[in-house]
């Protein structure tokens, strides 16, 4: 199982075990970690769960590519820490990765 | 006093509105009631990644059980609900048991068109609607078995797809001149015959199934007769021609009805605390200003968190760009508003690259466009008709303007005519000579996550 941190904007910490493989987008959902809607189901085509990695984290994790980079624009406050989370794959480098969810996703 | 919100269906836009109750802050009882005897799902993977045996069953859910015992949203699955009764604000269940509701909301959905002509009810012939359908057909989904497909939609072609990925032996029946007939045009249409036959599908248009015979008189062959005069043996037929809302519950109590139950911005239909949302309903549209009636994960999802927000008081009128999504091999088409009466079509990029984007214009304004491995074109598009912008067709085709900027008409060419100054389209003197009637700037669209 891999350690996933999920911060929302009002500060609140999860820590969610994830097996491995599984998106954080269904991780979050599984866990009940507000702020991350994945109405699309998972396959970029929404936006709806963006979230901000933390800097110590941006360098382990896969690059995006090209769908994932556009969707993104549809974000409100996308930084060069943004992504979707439903492309985000756990794996044992992530164990205790960070990522934020941003205040105006609901 | 606890106020009661009683929501009939459990699909995307029912589920939607029952988290979305709970996200506004309504306190009072939220009972979900669906016609299914499992927990919401989402119906897009049903004819792709579930269908292909590439997601868990588990994945479908739009949310798991334990959230629904959280924040305390109660079910009564597999039941189907026999009456309303509006006066008394009463709700009666297949099972005998009622319920009273203070605020009700139609979330019916719809269900598949029938194939109507004689042999339809042969046993080998599946609609795909429901996570049963696909449950029941997924046995039969083994390669060498011949698959014959009825109808050119997205359910279709979808079936198509996955089908000839696992070896099935695929034959696509499409009534119109080009599949996605009635959403895309026929540039895009023959864009898809091209990849489905390349694929190995036998793609036949203009072809429609004039009756099913029973081929050896023991039910597991289907001989299909078709109008052109040939006889296609299947082992399986899938039929996805179509879905009819599901209004008889609504007209039961006088609800408003046309082509849908009939809803304004906020979700309310003529009868006071009913409501409707998703494929059911038929709501206005500011930015086409026309009333819509969707089939989409978009459109059941906002609609359910605006008669949320409706009911617990808040000033949340749906006001969206439509969008979809389809995924067929390597293709993902992404197509972003309504392209319904439009004039010109720009093509962006080659159509022989498998990445290209189809814009629709009618006098000039953007309508819809349908971005075929191209989602910063969708991205764009969709930015530009929720906030009412321009284009201009020479740019929309030029590819060394990247299409993030195709949102941004240089200042230079303008004194014609585009409402470039931003967001609020000229109201009513645009709306009287433009094919697409803006919307005043009361119901502008802010550019929005759609979710």
């Amino acid at each position: 199982m891999i350690k996933v941190n999920y911060i929302e904007s009002d500060g609140t910490h999860r820590e969610v075990e994830v097996e491995e493989g599984v998106n954080l987008m269904d991780a979050a959902l599984d866990n009940l970690v507000p702020g991350i809607d994945g109405d699309c189901g998972g396959v970029c085509a929404c936006a709806t769960c963006h979230v901000h990695v933390d800097p110590a984290w941006i360098d382990k994790i896969a690059p995006m590519d090209a769908t994932e980079d556009a969707m993104l624009e549809l974000t409100d406050d996308r930084d060069e820490s943004s992504r979707l989370c439903c492309q985000l794959k756990a794996s044992p480098e992530l164990d205790g990765i960070i990522v934020r969810t941003p205040a105006g996703q609901h | 006093m606890t106020e009661t919100v009683v929501i009939v269906g459990g699909g995307q836009a029912g589920a939607q509105a029952a988290v979305s109750l709970r996200q506004e802050g309504f306190a009072g009882r939220v009972v979900l009631i669906g016609d299914e005897p499992v927990l919401p799902y989402q119906r897009p993977p049903l004819s792709k990644t579930f269908l292909a045996g590439e997601l868990a069953k588990e994945r479908l859910f739009v949310k798991p059980a334990a959230f629904y015992e959280k924040v305390n949203i109660e079910h009564i699955l597999g039941e189907t609900v026999s009456a309303i009764d509006s006066s008394q604000q009463l709700v009666s269940l297949s099972s005998g048991q009622t319920l009273h509701y203070d605020h009700l909301i139609l979330a019916t959905g719809g269900r598949v068109r029938q194939l109507d002509c004689p042999g339809a009810s042969h046993p080998q012939v599946h609609y795909l609607r429901t996570l049963a359908d696909v449950e029941a057909m997924q046995d039969k989904f083994t390669a060498g078995a011949r698959l014959v497909v009825i109808g050119g939609g997205y359910v279709g072609l979808e079936t198509a797809a996955v089908a000839v990925k696992h070896g099935l032996k695929v034959t696509l029946l499409v009534a119109r001149p080009t599949p996605l007939g009635r959403v895309t045009s026929p540039e895009v249409g023959k864009f898809f015959v091209d990849v489905h036959r390349q694929a190995g599908v036998t793609l036949c248009c203009n072809t429609g199934v004039e009756s099913i015979e029973d081929d050896a008189g023991d039910g597991l062959v289907a001989a299909l007769v078709t109008d052109s005069g040939y006889r296609v043996l299947a082992d399986m037929v899938v039929v996805g021609i179509g879905l009819l809302p599901n209004i008889e519950l609504a007209e039961s109590v006088g609800v408003a009805c046309d082509d849908g139950i009939l809803v304004d911005e906020y979700g309310r239909t003529s009868v006071d605390n009913i409501y409707a949302a998703g494929d059911c309903a038929n709501h206005p549209n500011p930015i086409y200003q026309r009333r819509l009636r969707l089939e989409s994960v978009q459109n059941a999802v906002d609609q359910g968190k605006a008669v949320a927000a409706t009911i617990c008081g808040k000033d949340k009128p749906y006001a969206q760009v439509p969008w979809f999504w389809s995924d067929q091999y390597d293709l993902k088409l992404q197509t972003a508003g309504i392209n319904s009466g439009y004039d010109q079509t720009v093509v962006r990029g080659e159509i022989s690259s498998r990445s290209f984007a189809v814009f629709y214009l009618r006098e000039g304004r953007l309508l819809a466009v349908d971005a075929i491995n191209r989602p910063a074109e969708f991205v764009v598009a969709r930015n530009i008709l929720s906030k009412g912008l321009g284009v201009c067709a020479e740019r929309l085709q030029d590819e060394s303007i990247p299409a993030k900027a195709l949102a941004d008409l240089p200042a230079a060419d303008e004194a014609d005519s585009l409402t470039t100054e931003n967001t609020a389209p000229k109201g009513a003197q645009a709306s009287t000579q433009s094919g697409v009637q803006k919307t005043p700037q009361s119901n502008a669209v802010e550019h929005d996550r759609v979710a």
